[in-house]
Order: structure tokens, then C-alpha cells, then sequence
């Protein structure tokens, strides 16, 4: 009996442009195992950002299903998916978007606040930075962090509600290759040692050679997996 | 989310924009100060007017010439009105009954010349108007009967004419070059409801009906009629009333006079200046709108430049709310600051306007009521909400995704 934390069945996202459909997934079928980590690649325009949005609950599929840690969010109205966002999902993104006029605390925190929880938010927030390791940086505001560093920050706000799954989009396109590595090895030993489901959307072979399995996407469908040597 | 960190976050967002934060307060503030500016003139213009009338005091009836517009030919008042007013048979609740007629004319001495109210009385006019004298007397019985060629004058009228106000007795001035002999001054009265108080000369009502101002079959102006107590003045003019209709031989209905008091007068005057009051506020209040529409101006602005912080804000679990909340508590900040130094600046003026009116010997005492700055408040929160929703709205229509992408 697996243990999936992400299924999906035949998951459709169709634009419609006027006249035009375009079909941005075409019925995927997909499950991810708790714990593992897991990289979506495919060329531009093949769906994987699409995909990533509807797995991070920022967007509803036009058809199919979608159950997350065995929640049926695929028919959720917009503040059930901002509570699933909440709970269940971290994200890292490619720009860190972090909020520039506050602190990392205040950025690591700011989940909390809309999860609203109240008591001990900044002990967990100082606990979140210190296992990525800027227990150090609290104070900083992300323009005297630099680029890894922000990105630290960002992971830290992703796992600071213990969510089911982490979204990486790209987390270390803005990066140079130290920091780069720096990142992605963080990453890594995250999903050991907490045990978090890890998905990462890149189109770099190199970082998605470090992942337990590889889904290849293209046109909307899933063509081909493979697990890396 | 709870309101106090929405406010910390809030006041750290505005504080990012310094003078684009303070530019569109200023707004609010000049709205709120034109506001509180002119409801405390109007206010103040309103204390002084109907002070001035309430200075008449409380018992004065004013008789005047003239009815409706159905009464056709009202016959004039004439001293034998005021006679008969003030017999105590007819009138027991009549005090004191003074005729009055005036016009302006030119005062000289020496080479000096100015307009002036020149009123002719009776000595009840004394006591009836609450006049007190400076120095010498009023006009007297004597004055009356012999026609003298008295006067008591204002002390504007001593000012420009003598340059100062003692030692005039004695002095004779020409009223329309026929020469006055001054018997007494009067205390300032300062601006008054009919005109500077002043700036007028006392004469006997038979020299200037004699000589002066000539008024056929011994009409009079008005009539003024102090009631033994205040709350007798009802029944005073329904006296007058009757004594009234009986000499000129009117109708029931169909009077050709009318008797006004000192409430009439104020009601009148308080009717108009309230008028004056919503119109200067009225006006002012347009610039807040302006003010509320310069805050709805910069929430697009921001709304539109943090499009991508909204994107995260919503990625990370913010609700619709949330962000609502968040961008409303903005604008409503911004309102809320102008309005309170808005009513610190709104004051400031109307204290100005005050000192101004003092310097120009107008008495106007601006007054800054409870009311205006509740007013001043709860209308410039209600205006940076009303302009804040629709930008606030539109931040938290935003889609996530979208947001997100956006550059």
C-alpha cells in the first residue's frame, strides 16, 4: 500500500482564448509518494508551470481531481484553496519574493499570521531560520541578505507550518552555481531529515539528476519518468 | 490577521512611501481644515450676530409699520401711537414706549465730516436700548418740549470728529449745517445688529422731526416698547395689538404693523447664518472630496505596484479579506491622520480668522464645536473607506497566479 500525499486523475487546465482552446494539461495522471523528492521538467510551453499551480493550489483545474494529503481540493472556492495554500503547501520561488520593508522574522512569520495563530509565532519563525541556517540573520531585511541567503529565508518561510508538500519553482535559477549548490543541498537534506515532500519545476538536467524520480512533461501530458541513476 | 498588526503593517508600508504618504494626507488635511475653518466662522458670525440682538435685550418689542401683502394703504405709526401704547390703562404690561426715527446724515466740526446715524428719541429711548453715558446727560424732557438743539453722541463720532472722547461737553457740532450742542457721550456698544452702535447722534425726537428729518403728520419710524418682564412680552403684543387695531380701524387679520421681539429676530438671523454656515461648509467639503479622491488615486498606484507582493501574500494563504483588510486599513490611515491634523490646521485658521477679525474691531469669535470635529472626522474616515474600497477591491479580486507573474 503506497502512501500518496499528491494523486491526480486525468487533470485538465483549458484556456479559452476567444475561439481558440488551449489545453495547458491534457488529463495528467499523477501520484507522488510522502516523502520523496521529486523534479518536473519539460521545455516551455509544455504545461509544467500550469501544473504547478494547480498542485500548489493557486489555481482549480477545469476538469479532473486533484487530492492533496487526501483532500479533494480540485472543487475548493478561493479562501478553502488560501487555507489549503496555508496549511499544506510551502513555496520557493525562482525571485524569492520576499517582502522587502520587513525583517526575515516578519517574512518567515508572515504565514502564521495568516494561518492565524497567535501564541509562540516567533519562537517557530527563529526555529524555522535556524534550520536553514540564518539564526544569525533574524533581524536582516532581505536587501542586506544576499541572493542565498534570501533564498534561505524563503525555504524557511515554506516549512514554517510543516506543510505537506514544498513547490520549488526553479529555486535556483536567480542563483550562481556556489549558492546554487548551496540551495539545492539544503533542499536535499530538508527532505531527509524532515522527511518533506519536495517538488521542484526546473528545465536544469543537473538539478533534477539530484531528485528521487524525474517527470517528464510535454504538451500537456505526462510523457515519460525516469529515476536517475 | 488581527486589526493591530494589519495597522503595524500598515503604517510600515506608508512609511516606505514618505512623501507620497504625506502628499495625499495633505490632501485630507486642507479638506478637513477648509471644513472646521468655515463651520467655526459661520458659527462664530452666527454667536456674534444673534449676541448682539440677544444685547437688546429679552423684554424689547419692536413695533413696526406695515402688514402682509394684502393690507393695502398701511397707515403709518405716529407719536400718537406710541402714546397711546404707553398708557397703562390700555397697556398694563407696557413699561416703556420709545418712538424712533433716524436717517443718516453729515456731522461736522471744524472742517471734519462724516455720515452718521442720526436718531431722534424721547429720554425713555435712554433705558429702553440699555444706553449708559460716558460722561454728561441724556436727552430730557426739556429737550423735547423746547425743541433744543442737543445732541449725545457715539463715541466713533467723537473719535473722528474731536480726535478723543472727554472734555466734548459744550462742544457744538453741525448736523446737515444747522449747530448741536453736545450734553453727553455715550459708552461703546461696538457692532450691533442695525449697524455700528457707535457711530451715531443722539437729538431730541421733536427737534429732528422738526428740523432734520421731516416726516409728515408725526410718523415715526418704529416704535420701541420695553415689557415690564419677559415673560410678559406675549401678552404685551397682543396689547399693542389691540390698541393698534383700534386706532388705525383695521380688520381682525388684516393688521398694518407688526410687532417683533427679540426672539423673532434671532430666529431670523440664526435662519440665515445657518444658510451661511452649510454653504462655506458646503463648499469646503468639496475639497475633501477632492482630497478622498487624491487617496483612491494613490491606492491604485500602490495596488498596481505591489501586485506581485499580493501574488505571494495570496500564495502563502491570504484571503480575500486579508488583503481587503490590509489595503482598507491603508487608506483609511491615510484619511485619519489628515482629518487629525486637519482639525489641529482647521483650528489654527479659525483662531487666525479671529485675531484678524479682532484687529479690524469686528467681534468674531470663531468657535470650534464638538460637533465640527466629529463631523471633520467620521467624514474623512468615511471618505478614505468609500475611496478606498474600490482599489482595495481590486487587490483582492487579484488571482494568485497571475499576481505572481506580473512584472
Amino acid at each position: 500500500m503506497n502512501d500518496w500525499v499528491i494523486e491526480t486523475r486525468n487533470l485538465k487546465k483549458i484556456y479559452k482564448m476567444g475561439e481558440v482552446e488551449v489545453r495547458a494539461l491534457d488529463g495528467v495522471d499523477l501520484n507522488i509518494e510522502r516523502g520523496s523528492i521529486v523534479s518536473i521538467m519539460g521545455p516551455s510551453g509544455s504545461g509544467k508551470s500550469t501544473l504547478m499551480n494547480l498542485l500548489g493550489c493557486l489555481d482549480r483545474p477545469t476538469e479532473g481531481d486533484y487530492i492533496l494529503d487526501g483532500v479533494q481540493v480540485s472543487q475548493m472556492n478561493d479562501d478553502q484553496l488560501a487555507a489549503a495554500r496555508n496549511h499544506m503547501v510551502g513555496f520557493v520561488f525562482q525571485s524569492f519574493n520576499l517582502l522587502s520593508r520587513q525583517t526575515a522574522l516578519a517574512n518567515v512569520e508572515l504565514p502564521l499570521r495568516y494561518g492565524g495563530i497567535t501564541k509562540g509565532r516567533k519562537q517557530k519563525a527563529i526555529e524555522a531560520l535556524n534550520s536553514v541556517g540564518l539564526g544569525d540573520r533574524v533581524t536582516h531585511r532581505p536587501t542586506e541578505l544576499s541572493g542565498g541567503q534570501q533564498q534561505r529565508v524563503a525555504i524557511a518561510r515554506a516549512l514554517i507550518n510543516d506543510p505537506a508538500i514544498i513547490m520549488a519553482d526553479e529555486p535556483t535559477g536567480n542563483l550562481d552555481s556556489k549558492s546554487g549548490k548551496e540551495i539545492m543541498d539544503l533542499i536535499l537534506s530538508l527532505n531527509k531529515t524532515r522527511k518533506t515532500t519536495i517538488i521542484i519545476v526546473t528545465h536544469d538536467q543537473s538539478i533534477a539528476s539530484q531528485t528521487q524520480r524525474i517527470i517528464n512533461l510535454s504538451d500537456g501530458k505526462v510523457v515519460g519518468e525516469e529515476v536517475p541513476a | 490577521m488581527n486589526i493591530g498588526q494589519a495597522v503595524i503593517e500598515a503604517l510600515e508600508s506608508l512609511n516606505a512611501n514618505k512623501m507620497r504618504s504625506g502628499l495625499t494626507i495633505l490632501g485630507i488635511v486642507i479638506g478637513v481644515a477648509a471644513v472646521i475653518a468655515m463651520l467655526a466662522v459661520g458659527s462664530g458670525a452666527q454667536n456674534t450676530i444673534t449676541g448682539s440682538i440677544s444685547g437688546l435685550g429679552s423684554n424689547l418689542l419692536f413695533v413696526f409699520r406695515g402688514g402682509n401683502d394684502d393690507v393695502r394703504n398701511p397707515q403709518p405709526l405716529t407719536r400718537g401711537d406710541a402714546e397711546a401704547i404707553a398708557d397703562p390703562f390700555q397697556a398694563p404690561s407696557v413699561a416703556l414706549v420709545a418712538p424712533y426715527i433716524s436717517s443718516n446724515l453729515s456731522v461736522t466740526f471744524s472742517g471734519e465730516s462724516i455720515n452718521s446715524s442720526i436718531n431722534g428719541v424721547t429720554p425713555e429711548y435712554l433705558e429702553v436700548r440699555n444706553y449708559s453715558l460716558l460722561e454728561g446727560d441724556f436727552i430730557s424732557e426739556e429737550n423735547i418740549l423746547g425743541r433744543g438743539s442737543v445732541a449725545v453722541i457715539g463715541v466713533e463720532v467723537a473719535d473722528k470728529l474731536f480726535g478723543h472722547r472727554d472734555g466734548l461737553i459744550g462742544e457744538t457740532l453741525r448736523i446737515e449745517g444747522q449747530p448741536f450742542r453736545v450734553i453727553g457721550v455715550l459708552t461703546p456698544r461696538g457692532g450691533g445688529a442695525f449697524g455700528s452702535e457707535d457711530n451715531i447722534v443722539v437729538i431730541p425726537f421733536s427737534t429732528a422731526q422738526s428740523r432734520l428729518i421731516r416726516r409728515s403728520s408725526d410718523r415715526v419710524d418704529f416704535i420701541l416698547v420695553q415689557v415690564i418682564s419677559a415673560d410678559l412680552v406675549n401678552q404685551a403684543s397682543e396689547e399693542i395689538s389691540q390698541i393698534l387695531r383700534a386706532r388705525h380701524r383695521t380688520d381682525l387679520g388684516a393688521d398694518d404693523f407688526q410687532i417683533f421681539s427679540q426672539q423673532d429676530f434671532v430666529a431670523t438671523a440664526q435662519s440665515i447664518t445657518n444658510v451661511l454656515t452649510i454653504f462655506l461648509g458646503g463648499i469646503a467639503a468639496i475639497s475633501l472630496l477632492v482630497g478622498g479622491i487624491g487617496i483612491m488615486n494613490i491606492m491604485l498606484v500602490s495596488v498596481t505596484e505591489r501586485t506581485r507582493e499580493i501574488g505571494l501574500r495570496k500564495a502563502i494563504g491570504a484571503r480575500k479579506r486579508d488583503i481587503l483588510v490590509q489595503f482598507l486599513t491603508e487608506s483609511s490611515l491615510l484619511s485619519m491622520f489628515g482629518g487629525i491634523l486637519g482639525i489641529g490646521l482647521g483650528w489654527s485658521i479659525a483662531y487666525i480668522v479671529g485675531l484678524i477679525a479682532a484687529a479690524n474691531n469686528t467681534e468674531l469669535i470663531p468657535v470650534v464645536g464638538l460637533d465640527a470635529i466629529l463631523l471633520a472626522t467620521i467624514f474623512s474616515t468615511a471618505v478614505g473607506l468609500f475611496f478606498g474600497i474600490y482599489p482595495a477591491n481590486r487587490a483582492a479580486n487579484l488571482q494568485p497566479v497571475e499576481a505572481l507573474r506580473h512584472e
